[in-house]
């Protein structure tokens, strides 16, 4: 696979060198500079979050919600224990850059949680990471054992007073645990089954105390931001989407990998950079971040830089990241079905629209993928998706829809061919 | 009912999290017997809970909710493989079919002398190596075509 590395996470990462995630060659291009600049220098936890607002970074999961002011809501006095949460719960379908973060450049990701628990004055925090890549959390295990022998974790950091423990969480196969409550709930032990909300997290979190949840490549971006400064940062990206960021580009492209790019890079020059369409095929679709965003059509697809505002006003969403290319011989109403299937399959069964809704999606897009589609089956999927979407407790409801509407939206024409003729326009996924 | 390097391990998760919550360590100790003992049964996830110190119907209900626990036998080799829209872009189903054919068995059956079970995965996240497979829930295996799977069947002999 590739890794295009042209920004902050990676910076200076030699994929070549076999111990390029080691803590010794992390140190050699500057890791835990920012850290020692803090501690040496005294820097305030305000002076953090204030560089953190400034840099104008946004969760890198999904929400793209501003980091700072999330760090600026933790609670600084509370008396009790807090807690810091990695969410490397990394399971939305296309998705694959937080593995190669914790695999090639663990470290990074470990500073960026001591960061911020010396900010936010947290002394305890887990990495959550998604049950499917034990060999990469048994890579981020051994590198906490070399941050903890070289006095960057645990009790007394660097000779200062400031103490900070971290540890790994390994998941066993559950797509619900990336949403950040039922992450928490699994962490305690328990079926991952989202909270309600409010309370939030920052007020009652990991065992009811004050919690901060960020996904890893929004911790791993934080070493640089405080090293290099919040505006250097920003000025990497466009205003209000500050800095690089990874894209995980899956599906028809001749060279798929994750690409560290400036945000606001047009996509065409993305595709570019995965040596264009496979077989020199024509661009059809894609789906711009992750599988529950709406799928755009080439045209308009081709039209978007990649940054949160510009696939937003294009009426999808930037999400993680995740970009799945599909070429014109795909099968858009098969393409669906297998998302529905992953939504319906993957529902934590908690609330009811969700739990039957998904089922419903998927047994309808099944049967007109099945030649047994009727005429009022797009209206039927529509009014589904608005009884399900906004009625549930975490967001896999809307994402169970939204892929649904985004193929009505723009790809409604394959659907009514495929309920009239009995047979599909295209072939089926193989 | 485990053995001592297992007992270990799970002593080393339960370090990890507050002396009140050892809950939290059911997760990897679950996981640590099924690798020992290959699947889980009731037993196991009752002697899991006592060494835990929690009440079983609490690791009952994560052996059940999480989809990478075995609560039925299962063949020396798991295979799981992806077919999620990024995987099947880039083969997956082939893969699949490869398998089912060459292994004569479908999606959550085990080859009669007890070598393969074959599984149908969700996104393992390792989506720009698609087509993937997992091997025993925790060997990721890339690129899957035919000729690979070929090849590491061989060496699962």
């Amino acid at each position: 696979m590739t890794v295009y590395a042209k920004g902050v996470v990676f910076e200076g990462v030699d994929f070549d060198n076999p111990n390029h995630w080691r803590l010794e060659e992390y140190v050699k291009r500057g890791g835990y500079a920012a850290l020692k600049k803090i501690l040496n220098e005294k820097i305030t936890q305000d002076e953090i979050i204030a560089e953190m607002k400034t840099s104008a970074l946004r969760g890198r999961g999904g929400a793209g919600f501003p980091t700072g002011l999330k760090w600026s809501f933790m609670p600084r006095n509370f008396p009790g224990q807090k807690y810091l949460v990695c969410n490397t719960d990394e399971g939305e379908p296309g998705t694959f850059k937080d593995l190669d973060i914790i695999v090639s450049n663990p470290h990074a990701l470990i500073e960026g949680m001591i960061i911020g628990g010396y900010a936010m004055g947290i002394t305890v925090g887990y990495n959550y990471i998604h049950g499917e890549v034990f060999e990469a959390y048994e890579r981020f295990e051994e590198a906490l054992e070399e941050a903890r022998a070289a006095g960057f974790l645990g009790d007394n950091i660097l000779g200062t007073d400031f103490c900070f423990q971290l540890h790994a969480h390994h998941g066993y196969g559950a797509y619900i645990c990336g949403e950040e409550t039922a992450l928490l709930e699994s962490l305690e032990g328990k079926k991952g089954q989202p909270r309600f909300k409010p309370p939030f997290p920052a007020s009652y979190g990991l065992y009811g105390k004050p919690t901060t949840i960020n996904n890893t490549e929004t911790f791993a971006s934080v070493p640089y931001i405080i090293r290099e400064g919040g505006q250097k940062f920003l000025e990497l990206g466009k205003p209000n989407n500050g800095g690089t960021k990874l894209f995980s580009v899956s599906g028809h492209v001749n060279r798929p990998g994750n690409y560290e790019i400036p945000l606001g890079t047009p996509f065409s020059e993305l595709l570019e950079m995965c040596g264009g369409m496979r077989g020199g095929k024509k661009l059809k679709a894609v789906i711009p971040g992750g599988s529950s965003a709406p799928v755009l059509p080439a045209d308009i697809m081709m039209q978007c830089t990649m940054d949160y505002d510009s696939i937003a006003k294009a009426g999808s969403m930037l999400g993680s990241g995740a970009v799945i290319v599909m070429d014109e011989t795909v099968c858009m109403v098969s393409a669906l079905e297998r998302l529905s299937y992953f939504y319906h399959e993957e529902s934590c069964g908690q609330c009811t629209p969700c739990r039957e809704g998904t089922g419903w999606l998927y047994r309808i897009v099944h049967r007109i993928a099945h030649g047994e589609g009727r005429p009022e089956d797009l209206d039927l999927l529509a009014s589904i998706g608005d009884n399900i979407a906004g009625r549930t407790i975490c967001a896999l409801g809307d994402a169970a829809v939204f892929p649904v509407r985004g193929m009505l939206k723009h790809f409604r024409s394959e659907f009514e061919y495929m309920i009239e003729h009995k047979t599909r326009q295209f072939a089926a996924l193989s | 009912m485990l053995s001592q390097e297992s007992l270990a391990l799970i002593d080393r998760e339960l370090a990890k999290y507050p002396a009140d919550q050892r809950r939290s360590a059911i997760m990897g100790a679950l996981r640590i017997a099924q690798t020992e003992k290959r699947y889980l049964t009731n037993e196991l996830i009752e002697f899991v809970a006592s060494y835990v110190r929690i009440p079983p119907v609490a690791a009952y209900e994560v052996a059940t909710f999480y989809n990478m626990y075995d609560r039925k036998p299962v063949g020396k080799y798991k295979l799981t493989v992806c077919t999620n829209l990024p995987c099947a872009l880039s083969g997956g189903y082939t893969t699949a079919d490869y398998l089912k054919q060459k292994l004569g068995i479908g999606f959550g059956e085990t080859t009669a002398d007890g070598r393969f079970t074959l599984a149908e995965g969700e996104c393992m996240g390792a989506c720009g190596y698609a087509p993937v497979m997992l091997v025993n829930n925790h060997s990721m295996c890339n690129h899957m075509t035919p000729d690979a799977i070929d090849k590491k069947l061989a060496e699962l002999e």
